[in-house]
């Protein structure tokens, strides 16, 4: 497998996570290890641990859209018109039916249907109170019609599920419908509301993997010995990809070119990681983009705080990079949890303006590191200056075993 | 209840609905739709906000009778008035 013409890269990139509300900040805070979990109350729960995004949702948003729309739709509506904005392109001139959106999601429909249980509870569970904007918003579609309405583009606009694999997925099934012609800009990435909902804490919690501490900013501490599982977040991540000729012709800027991807399934457990299927995905999108291991500079884990999850994949990460002295490693959700259907894209965000600093922000929170995961490369508490950054390799892992390993190189013309 | 406090009741409900709108001189013989952004989604929250916040239950075909603040207060105070309030 080898990847062809055309070449596709990202020109914009719009994003909300729960420490920062653009690439710049969001980016800051990584190197000043600045993490962003909160306490949250959750419906029949109590208090628990979230990552909260806090952006401006009416910026891009009436009161009235806020109010029939979903949280989802309303975080790729902001990520989307942010990522419009970055890549500086003439929007309103742009042929709308030529814009495609994909937006990776690991769930929709869990937040919007509690609600309205929850709702029609209070009056003897009468479905007579059930809201008429039920079926709109719990729509898988949801998120991307949503901002398909905002912004007037009637070119396809879908989501992609595939549990926490999807943040990359979108930039993937993107980078694929643009090599076919399909449109001429994508929108994609991924999001995710899933703090909203209780089941998915509650799922969590009856799996014994939510994490717990009793500082918020310490919860999520991949590779530490004493990491006790997931902090869930919400967050979003949009970019507008292009076909390069199409960014050089309006003299965009260009944040790096995509070298190659995989998408492979375990086959083997609803839940439990497949380290050997993990290994196989990074090599095939290594193949993919023409690379060998040792051209990697970066790479960013999935790695979600579990004991035995994060074992695994460094068991996968440690097989395919071990002879690579110029990899370093690192995860971004020590800093803001598990962000689900948007990990994978916020990720990649975080780690992007390595091509121009040449300096990879660490996984924070490792007080104590687990010997199972003392990878040789891994960043551990503090920015790491290197010499060298031209490839970035981005792994997310998501339920029933979907993989997906999305490679990012330097834009060089 | 008076047709005002029904019209009040009414204005309420709208105000929740089209929070973006200035609903303070909506006149009241003019069709709701032909002075505010209103969709049937829309209508069909006034609807629901009847039933849920007052017991008031509008019949599809009866719908009509909402287009106005007036004719709102003519179709609705009776029923408030059915109700005791």
């Amino acid at each position: 497998m080898s990847f062809k013409s055309p070449r596709i890269v990202i020109t914009g990139v719009g994003l909300t996570a729960p420490n920062g509300n653009t690439l710049s900040e969001f980016r800051q805070n990584l190197l000043n290890g600045v993490g962003g979990i909160e306490k949250r109350e959750i419906r029949y729960m109590g208090e628990l641990l979230a990552g909260v995004c806090h952006y401006d949702a009416l910026k891009y948003q009436t009161k009235k859209e806020l109010r029939v729309g979903t949280r989802a739709g309303s975080i790729s509506i902001y990520c989307a018109r942010e990522a419009v904005a970055d890549s500086k392109i003439d929007f309103a001139n742009y042929p709308k039916d030529r814009i495609g959106i994909y937006v990776g999601t690991t769930e929709h429909g869990n937040v919007e249907t509690e609600n309205e249980v929850y709702a029609i509870s209070k009056f003897n569970y009468d479905t007579k109170y059930w809201s008429h904007y039920h079926n709109p918003r719990t729509v898988s579609n949801n998120p991307a019609g949503e901002v398909s309405l905002n912004l007037g583009i009637t070119g396809p606009a879908y989501t992609i599920g595939a549990a926490c694999a999807a943040g990359n997925m979108g930039l993937i099934h993107a980078a694929q419908m643009l090599r076919l012609g399909e449109v001429d800009l994508a929108i994609c990435g991924g999001v995710s509301e899933s703090i909203h909902t209780f089941g998915i804490f509650a799922g969590f919690k009856s799996q014994n993997a939510l994490a717990s501490h009793p500082d918020p900013l310490k919860a999520s501490r991949p590779f530490d010995k004493a990491r006790n599982g997931i902090v869930i977040s919400e967050g979003g991540a949009l970019y507008t990809l292009e076909r390069l000729d199409d960014a050089v012709a309006r003299g965009a800027k260009i944040y790096g070119e995509i070298a190659g991807y995989c998408v492979n399934s375990d086959a083997s457990d609803y839940v439990l990681p497949n380290p050997g299927r993990q290994a196989e995905c990074v090599r095939k999108a290594l193949s993919s983009a023409g690379m060998t291991p040792q051209d990697i500079h970066i790479v960013n884990t999935h790695a979600t705080a579990t004991p035995l999850g994060d074992i695994q994949e460094c068991q996968a990460i440690g097989a395919v990079f071990a002879d690579c002295p110029d990899t370093y490693i690192n995860n971004t959700k020590s800093y803001i949890g598990h962000c689900m259907g948007a990990a994978g894209a916020l990720e990649l965000a975080g780690n992007l303006p390595s091509f121009d600093d040449l300096v990879v922000h660490p996984t924070i929170n490792v007080d104590d590191l687990d010997p199972q995961c003392a990878l040789p490369g891994l960043v551990i508490n503090h920015p790491k200056k290197v010499g060298k950054v031209d490839a970035i390799l981005n792994n997310s892992f998501g339920m029933l075993g979907i993989n997906s390993t999305l490679i990012v190189k330097r834009f060089v013309a | 209840m008076t047709k005002d406090e029904t019209k009040q009741v009414v204005l309420d409900i709208i105000a929740d609905i089209a929070p973006d709108e200035d609903i303070s001189n909506l006149k009241p013989d003019v069709r709701l739709r032909d002075q505010m952004q209103l969709d049937s989604m829309d209508f069909l929250d006034i609807v629901m906000e009847l039933r849920k916040r007052h017991n008031i239950e509008v019949p599809e075909a009866d719908y009509p009778q909402l287009a106005s603040l007036d004719s709102c207060a003519e179709y609705l105070t009776p029923k408030f008035t059915a109700l005791g309030k």
